[in-house]
Parts: structure tokens; C-alpha cells; sequence
């Protein structure tokens, strides 16, 4: 008897411990009010405007000003299926007739900074300048909406967007974070050139100052659309282009986080410097790092080559290594790695060089060159002058591919000569190359590797992915898609000149206060800062 | 002065387009995101780079008449106000440490020379031969690491100077503990460089006749060294102090990124980065006018402290 009180006794205090730190843990995680979050950027800003920068320079600063028609998911930006409303109201639609027309309703009551009320006009104005922009006028990304065939609006609160055809590719696209809404009366009153040095937004945040070099600055907004929201009564946003300088503003409490990413060595100097003062979030990331051959130029104008420099590469090994110190990590298809389009491992594995055998892979590759006559060639190999994860990687496939008797010589280039190597002068053999979308959109993503797409440099032609991604375009179900999307991704992988080697990999440390932020699979996504607060 | 800066002219602007690639090309394509080759086609027609070669160089030449320098090709913005941004950080920089490196040049170049051979020499010639062989980043970062290690080990919160620029006027307290360390950064290689010069220069002068009159008449060391010895040596240090200040205005290139100060050299460095030739045609031609300017004021110094020297 005494011992079964004893042990009731032991258990309710147990419980009664358990409930209290439930509630001490509940309360901990309720957002606190106030405090300015100061966070560092390490590129520069080249205009305020969403619709022709391409650049996170500009993203992370600036797009806490700005709504979106709807955006991923702040608190499940992981998943790059879930969208939320932003300015529009319930929930992302899904298409009507067939999948081409999207109805979306657009929230009352809603205004820009400057008090003018933000309504479906205003959204009509946004994609109109975006979608089908007067000549003359830049839209970064109008090729986007190619499905696009009209934007009306039947009424002041409500959008209607009506597509040529289906495609899976619309609703990634019209959640780019680059899509800013704007005043359709700025836009009449000032031009379409207003909004490059002009901010007027209806964001979680109004603009304080842009001192250039320095930093941007924004206090809340206590009229935004999303209750309770900010938190934050305003950023900082301390331009920084140096790495260890980013880094040791965190160390120092200069800045409490960065947005883009850090490699595992910055994070690792972080968490033993400070311990638990630094929270560390880790994702796969929407860029995939690649290389690209050169078909205009003798031997890579032979499949074999190329497929044997692809065959050469030990990519699971590198998963497990080069992922120690550099930003890479995962083996995936072209699809990135978590979507429901991707490749599975089974069907990767099919791939090649993408099979867990890597001395039968490199065997085959070494039987392919002496058959092409090209056993042992010196070729250019040219790359990006920055480290990461450029030059670290480039140097591990100077290594792999010396591993089956080729000899690549690296040309290490700075940015804009290595760009005018790639797109205009094409005086390389083999370079490095890259896909870093925004927003995780395959089949807007894997454009890519079609021979005829204006960011494909290795001069192949093949019209067959033309027709393939033609289909995949306009295919309804995902079901369908992702058929088709094998079909894709094996052609692409048998005949094209480029081929993957590993998908990048987001380390985001920061310090331990900054909550309610999530990291996304893109350095481009959920930077609108609304559900960010300090717990000091 | 002006074929100098007409020859400067003709150099950057053709060197600059000799090398490949374009600002729009790092502007649109660098992040690797999707690009139009139409609306980097288009950029280049908005930024005149598809002008003949021979058209932009008229336009950059007339500029200077109409005194319009030009839009920043990256931001888009005047270049006179990118430049104006950054401008005082910079002055205030070389202004601070050419202070720390006469502060500490001149006295100690002078006790080197009249302590010659003595351990005090030793001493003095050890520490500016360290602060001419230390490059003044790497000592940068070591300033850097030292704060946030030592601030942590003593205090138990890591502690670095700010890495944004406030104005003097607006909080001296926090500008001064951003810009401080750059300063002794840089002053130190600076009064490294003046040191010797000045201990050389006065043991040059010391060996002079009119020194040892002055001596053999009886004259108070004091004085001959302050009065007669010291303001003729001065000569050759003053052309040193007035390079290194000019170096100093677009020269911290990457002192500047260490501390990341806003300042011209961190501009030079973004703008030839980016490729954005009408900000570096423009940097280039000031740090040229700087030089020159440095180099004439210079010479008027000289004729103060040599009333020899005269220009005709």
C-alpha cells in the first residue's frame, strides 16, 4: 500500500514537472515583441526592382517591403509544394477548366506604404509588367509565364488568370519572391523605371534608408496585412561582401544571422566559439553545381567522351567527403532532390554515373575514351574564381577525372570573364557550371538542360528534349509529369553536354535568438522577415 | 597636371573594355538564375554599351565638360553621389592614420638617429622593419581576431568593432571605435615607412658642416636638433607622408574589406568586380587627381620648409 502511494506520489510530481515545463516551453515559444534584427549581406544591391534584379543582394533587403500575390509557406518553407496567401485570400487555387484558368481573391482593406489601397488592379498592373512588359522594358523572368495567355480583372477584389495550356510550371512561378506587388498608380504616374530607385510597398516593413555600400533599413509596418505581424520593429541589413567578415559580425553580435548560407568549417568556428548561442538550420539547396563539355570542340563533340567524363565522377563519395568543406552534399537527378518530381535513388542509380559501383563506372569510362581515341587528353577546365563551392569542387574533378587517365588543366577565372567564356567566347573544353533557381520549380528548372535554352552553353542540339519538354510543359497530373520527366532527364543525361555532380547544401548559423525563421531550400525564399522575432 | 590625367583617361577607359564580359552579364546571369539573352541585350542598350567604342569615349570625355560624370552602370545612380557616399570614410581613414604615423614617425625616427647604434635604435628599427614586412590587412585580421578571442576570454562575450560607418558628427564615440583599428592598421606600416626615412634623413642631415658649427660654437644639442637638424630633414618624409596619404585615399583596398569600411577602395573593388566601367573609369581619375593634387601641395610644403627651393 505505502509503496503504491509512494510510486502515485513520484508519478504526479512527475507529472506536475512535465506540465510546468510544457507551459515554461509553451511560453518560451511565444513570440516577444520588439527589437531591431540586424542581419549581414554579402552581395550588393544593383536596383530596388523585383522584376529585373536577379540578384539575393537585392532579395534580402528590399523584399521585406514588398507583398507577394502568395508565397511558400514561412513556416514550412521546406516543403516546395506549400504556398500561402499573401495579398490574395484562403487558399492558393488550383486551376480551373482544366487547369487553365486560376481565380485568386484578393484580401480588403489592404494598402501600400504611401495609404493607397492595394487591390486586384494593382495586382493586373504588377503582372502585367512583369508578364507581357511593353517593348523596351526589361522582365527578367517573363519567359516564365509563356502559359500565360491573359490577366483580368472582373472585379476590384478579384484576379483571373487564363493559361494557353496547363502547366505544373504556373503556380512555382507566380510564387517567385522577385514577383514585388506594385501601385498600378506609381507604375501610371511614374513609369515603369520608378521602382528601380523607388520603393513603395505594402511589405511587413516601410523603408527607412539605403546608405549604398552600407546598409538598408526598415521600421514595421503597423498597417500589414498579417495580424500581429511583424514582430520586429525593424532590420538592418549591413552589406558585408566579405565571408569571414559575415561570420565574425555573428561571432561578435554585429549581426545575428545571414541569409545565404555559410560552408561547414564557418558554421563548425561558430558553434565552438559560442556553444548554444548559435542555432544552426541545415537544408538541401535549389542550385545544382554542374559541368558542362563543349561540344563545338573535338573530342567532347563525341557522346562517348562526354559520357565517360560523367562516368569518372565518384559522386556518392563526394557526398560523404567534399561535403566536410564545401557547400555541396546531396546526389540527385535534375530534379532538386526532395520534390515529388525527383528522381528516387532507384531510378537515380539507373543513371549514368550516378551507380554506387564507381570502379566499373571508371572502367567503362576509360574502355569508352580509348575507343574514342581521347585516352589520356590535356583539356581546358574552366571555373569560377570562388570558392565555394566553385573552386573546391573543380578541384575535386580535376581529381576524379585524372582518376581515368585524363589530364583537365583548370582555368580559374574571375566572374565576368568566366561568364564571357561560357556565353560568348565558348574557347573552353570543359567548364564549370551551375542552376541556382529561386523557387523550387522543375519544370521551369530543368529548361536548363535543353540544348536550345538560352543558359545551355555546351553547343549541343537536340530537338527530341525540345519535343520531350514540350509535352512535359502542358502534362496535367503530376503523375504525368513525372513520367515524363524520367523520359527527360535520361535523354538529357545520354546526349547533352551537361552533367550534374552535386546539389548544393544551405548551412544557416545564427544566433540562438533570431526564432520563428525557417530555412528554405532557396536563399531566395522566405526573407519577407514578418514571422521573425528576438527572444532577448 | 592635364596631360596626366588626359593620358589616365585613354588608358582606363580602353583597359577596362579590353578585358571580356560585361556588367549586365554578372548583373543577370551571375546568380545562375534563368536569364533572357534578350534582356541582357537589352541592358546592354539601356547602359550604351552597344554604342560603337568610339561613341562611348566621346561620351565619357564630354562628361568631364558638361560635368556630368555618368551613372553608376550597376546601381544606375549619379557617380558623383556613390563616390560621395563613401568619400569622407576614406578621408577620415587616411586623415587618422596619417596622424598615428607621424605621431609616431617622427619622434621615433628622430630618437633612432640621435641614439644611433644604441639598444634604443635596435628597438626603433626592429618594430618598423616588423610594420613594413606585416602587410597592414593581415594585421587587420589579427586586430579582428584578437577582440573577438580576447573580449570573450576576459569578458565572456565576444566583442568586434562595428561594421557599419556612422559620421563623426552623428556619434564620434561609435565612429571612432569602428575606424580606430584600421587606422593603427594602416598607420603602423605607414609610420614604419616614415620612420626610417626620417631616421636616415636627420642622420644624413647631423653629418652636415652647419651641424657641427653649431656644435663647436657651444649650441644646445636641443636645439640644434629641433630648430636646425629636424625641420631640414623633413624634406624626404613629407614625400613620403604625402604618397602614402594619396595611397591611402583609393589605395586601402583590402584594409577596407577587412574591417568592411564603406569607403573608395571597397567601391573600387564592387565596381571592377562587377565589371561597372563607368564607376572605375571615374575611381581611377579621382585617385589620379588625388595624387596629383597631394604631389602639388607637396611641393608648396617644400618651399616652406627649404626657402631655397622656388618654382619659376
Amino acid at each position: 500500500m505505502k509503496k503504491s502511494i509512494f510510486k502515485m506520489f513520484v508519478m504526479a510530481t512527475a507529472g506536475l514537472v512535465f506540465a510546468l515545463t510544457g507551459v515554461l516551453s509553451a511560453s518560451a515559444a511565444t513570440p516577444k515583441r520588439g527589437g531591431i534584427l540586424n542581419f549581414v549581406v554579402g552581395s550588393k544591391i544593383p536596383s530596388y526592382d523585383g522584376h529585373i534584379e536577379s540578384t539575393f543582394g537585392m532579395i534580402h533587403p528590399i523584399r521585406p517591403f514588398y507583398s507577394l500575390l502568395f508565397r511558400v509557406n514561412p513556416d514550412n518553407p521546406a516543403d516546395p509544394t506549400d504556398f500561402l496567401c499573401d495579398v490574395c485570400e484562403g487558399s492558393v487555387p488550383a486551376g480551373a477548366k482544366g487547369g487553365t484558368e486560376y481565380t485568386f481573391k484578393i484580401r480588403k482593406g489592404l494598402q501600400f506604404h504611401n495609404g493607397a489601397p492595394l487591390n486586384a488592379h494593382d495586382v493586373k498592373a504588377t503582372f502585367d509588367k512583369i508578364v507581357f512588359p511593353p517593348e523596351g522594358v526589361p522582365s527578367n523572368r517573363k519567359a516564365m509565364f509563356r502559359m500565360v495567355d491573359s490577366i483580368v480583372v472582373p472585379d476590384d477584389h478579384t484576379i483571373v488568370f487564363t493559361l494557353k495550356f496547363p502547366s505544373g510550371a504556373f503556380i512555382p512561378a507566380m510564387g517567385m519572391p522577385f514577383n514585388f506587388i506594385y501601385s498600378k498608380k506609381d507604375l501610371d504616374d511614374n513609369g515603369y523605371d520608378w521602382h528601380k530607385k523607388n520603393i513603395n510597398g505594402s511589405g511587413a516593413f516601410i523603408f527607412v534608408e539605403h546608405v549604398a555600400g552600407s546598409h538598408v533599413s526598415g521600421k514595421r509596418n503597423p498597417n500589414y496585412h498579417h495580424e500581429g505581424k511583424p514582430y520586429l520593429d525593424g532590420f538592418k541589413a549591413i552589406s558585408a561582401p566579405k565571408m569571414s567578415i559575415r561570420l565574425q559580425a555573428i561571432r561578435g553580435d554585429r549581426a545575428a544571422i545571414e541569409f545565404r548560407g555559410f560552408p561547414p568549417k564557418a558554421r563548425d568556428d561558430l558553434v565552438n566559439a559560442l556553444g548554444d548561442k548559435i542555432t544552426v538550420q541545415e537544408s538541401d539547396w535549389n542550385c545544382a553545381l554542374m559541368f558542362t563539355a563543349n561540344v563545338r570542340r573535338k573530342p567532347f563533340d563525341d557522346p562517348r567522351v562526354r559520357r565517360a567524363l560523367t562516368l569518372a565522377v565518384d559522386r556518392y563519395e563526394a557526398s560523404q567527403y567534399l561535403a566536410n568543406i564545401a557547400i555541396v552534399k546531396t546526389v540527385g537527378g535534375i530534379v532538386f532532390p526532395s520534390h515529388p518530381l525527383a528522381a528516387t535513388a532507384a531510378e537515380l542509380e539507373a543513371m549514368p554515373g550516378f551507380s554506387k559501383d564507381i570502379e566499373a563506372s571508371r572502367a567503362e569510362a576509360r574502355a569508352l575514351l580509348k575507343e574514342a581515341g581521347a585516352d589520356g587528353i590535356e583539356f581546358d577546365f574552366n571555373n569560377r574564381g570562388v570558392d565555394q563551392p566553385y573552386k573546391v569542387v573543380g578541384t575535386w574533378l580535376v581529381d576524379q577525372w585524372r582518376q581515368v587517365g585524363l589530364k583537365p588543366i583548370q582555368r580559374v577565372q574571375p566572374s565576368p570573364q568566366f561568364y564571357a567564356t561560357l556565353r560568348k567566347k565558348h574557347d573552353f573544353d570543359v567548364s564549370v557550371d551551375f542552376n541556382c533557381q529561386s523557387i523550387v520549380n522543375p519544370i521551369a528548372d530543368v529548361t536548363k538542360f535543353l540544348c536550345s535554352a538560352g543558359n545551355h552553353y555546351s553547343g549541343c542540339e537536340n530537338p527530341k528534349l525540345d519535343e520531350i519538354y514540350g509535352r512535359l510543359l502542358r502534362a496535367e497530373s503530376q503523375d504525368q509529369q513525372r513520367v515524363i520527366m524520367r523520359e527527360f532527364e535520361s535523354e538529357a543525361f545520354d546526349t547533352g553536354g551537361t552533367a550534374l555532380t552535386l546539389w548544393w547544401y544551405k548551412i544557416n548559423p545564427h544566433r540562438s535568438y533570431v526564432k520563428g525563421w525557417k530555412i528554405a531550400p532557396s536563399h531566395y525564399l522566405n526573407q519577407s522577415l514578418d514571422q521573425i522575432w528576438l527572444d532577448k | 597636371m592635364l596631360p596626366t590625367l588626359v593620358g589616365a583617361a585613354i588608358l582606363v577607359f580602353f583597359l577596362l573594355r579590353a578585358i571580356p564580359g560585361d556588367v549586365c552579364e554578372v548583373r543577370l546571369a551571375g546568380s545562375g538564375l534563368y536569364v533572357d539573352e534578350a534582356e541582357i541585350e537589352l541592358c546592354r542598350e539601356k547602359l550604351g554599351l552597344a554604342k560603337p567604342l568610339i561613341a562611348q569615349f566621346f561620351d565619357f570625355i564630354t562628361g568631364y565638360f558638361t560635368w556630368d560624370l555618368g551613372d553608376s552602370m550597376w546601381t544606375g545612380k549619379p557617380v558623383t553621389e556613390e563616390i560621395g557616399i563613401r568619400f569622407p570614410l576614406s578621408l577620415q581613414v587616411a586623415i587618422m592614420a596619417t596622424v598615428v604615423a607621424v605621431v609616431f614617425a617622427i619622434p621615433l625616427g628622430a630618437i633612432s638617429a640621435i641614439k644611433q647604434d644604441t639598444w634604443i635604435d635596435y628597438a626603433v628599427r626592429t618594430f618598423s622593419i616588423a610594420g613594413i614586412a606585416m602587410p597592414s590587412f593581415w594585421l587587420g585580421i589579427l586586430i579582428i581576431l584578437g577582440l573577438l578571442i580576447g573580449t570573450q576570454h576576459f569578458f565572456g562575450t565576444p566583442w568586434m568593432p562595428p561594421i557599419d560607418y556612422v559620421p563623426l558628427y552623428e556619434d564620434p564615440l561609435r565612429n571612432l571605435s569602428q575606424l580606430i583599428w584600421p587606422a593603427v592598421a594602416t598607420g603602423y606600416r605607414y609610420s614604419a615607412v616614415a620612420t626610417r626615412m626620417t631616421r636616415s634623413a636627420l642622420l644624413e642631415v647631423l653629418r652636415e658642416d652647419y651641424i657641427r658649427t653649431a656644435r663647436a660654437k657651444g649650441m644646445i644639442e636641443k636645439i640644434i636638433i629641433n630648430r636646425h637638424a629636424l625641420k631640414n630633414s623633413m624634406l624626404p618624409v613629407l614625400t613620403i607622408i604625402g604618397i602614402e596619404f594619396a595611397f591611402l585615399m583609393g589605395g586601402l583596398v583590402v584594409t577596407e574589406q577587412v574591417f568592411n569600411l564603406n569607403g573608395i577602395g571597397k567601391l573600387f573593388v564592387e565596381s571592377v568586380q562587377a565589371q561597372d566601367f563607368a564607376m572605375t573609369q571615374q575611381l581611377v581619375m579621382l585617385v589620379v587627381l588625388i595624387a596629383l593634387l597631394t604631389n602639388f601641395v607637396v611641393d608648396l610644403i617644400y618651399a616652406w620648409l627649404d626657402p631655397r627651393i622656388r618654382y619659376g
